[in-house]
């Protein structure tokens, strides 16, 4: 499962270039997703913008994503596609995460981490 | 029912693995992109067929191999939907009410249940019987579901 990061200077965006998690996948990405969390204390904003179908497995390693995180850590989401929106608002985790309407694309240069 | 020239009814016989599952999802789902049903509609029923298979993976046949036969219909209206496994039966043998209760505290969210809630909200006629060995789920998808 392909995910990738970018660090800036107040939040890891984690970005998830698949176009699905679900039953065949949601292991996976817990797994990847609790050793890329682990590697910094940053608040994470998870950028599904990629991911164009979610089911409960899916959904359920988010959660648990967010259970493994410091309850005080922050955890945002953003870019959900539509298929995505509509599973997190039916199970009513859109009041459980934040949701961002897109991921912020013009971070001032003053959020990035200086390379 | 009188068919229209875009009704199309599609047959397919799954493993019972979830990889095998998420490619026939897949290979449905680019299909019916081409035929009459709106994308909000498709997403709905991608939904709903994911959380039924992935039952029957999980549930049904757990650690056993076994086959999952799914027959679409689609048309203009919407989508009919039956499955058949041959896996073991619904505890009970009536299929679960898919109650969604949120905690207030983020420790106890759940990790899991939110398919038959997903199942029951997003479908319609949703019936399930078992007869001869075999679980037979079915349920339709109506076209105008954009409100959801």
């Amino acid at each position: 499962m392909q995910i990738d990061t970018t660090r800036h200077t107040n939040r890891l965006i984690v970005h998830v270039r698949e176009t699905r998690i679900d039953a065949a996948s949601a292991i996976e990405f817990k797994e990847q997703m609790r050793s890329i969390t682990q590697s910094t204390a940053l608040p994470v904003l998870l950028d599904l913008s990629c991911v164009t179908f979610i089911d409960s497995s899916g959904l359920g390693a988010v959660v648990a994503v967010r259970k493994a995180l410091d309850p005080g850590r922050l955890l945002e989401l953003a870019g959900l596609t539509p298929a995505v929106e509509k599973v997190f608002r039916l199970t009513r985790m859109d009041s459980v995460f934040p949701i961002l309407p897109a991921l912020p694309a013009d971070l001032p240069d003053d959020l990035r981490d200086a390379v | 029912m009188p068919s229209e020239p875009q009704d199309k009814t599609t047959r397919l016989t799954i493993p019972s693995d979830a990889h095998q599952v998420r490619l026939a999802l897949c290979t449905l789902f680019d299909a019916l992109a081409t035929g009459p049903l709106p994308p909000d509609t498709r997403d709905t029923a991608q939904i709903v067929l994911a959380e039924a298979l992935n039952n029957i993976v999980e549930h049904a046949y757990g650690t056993e191999r076994g086959e999952i036969e799914v027959t679409l219909h689609t048309s203009a209206t919407g989508l009919h939907c039956q499955i058949a496994d041959f896996g073991r039966p619904m505890p009970g043998g009536i299929l679960p009410e898919g109650r969604l209760s949120l905690p207030h505290l983020m420790a106890d969210l759940p990790e899991g249940g939110f398919g038959w809630h997903l199942i029951r909200s997003l479908s319609q006629d949703l019936r399930y019987r078992y007869e001869g060995g075999c679980n037979r789920l079915e349920f339709r998808i109506e076209s105008q579901q954009s409100a959801l």
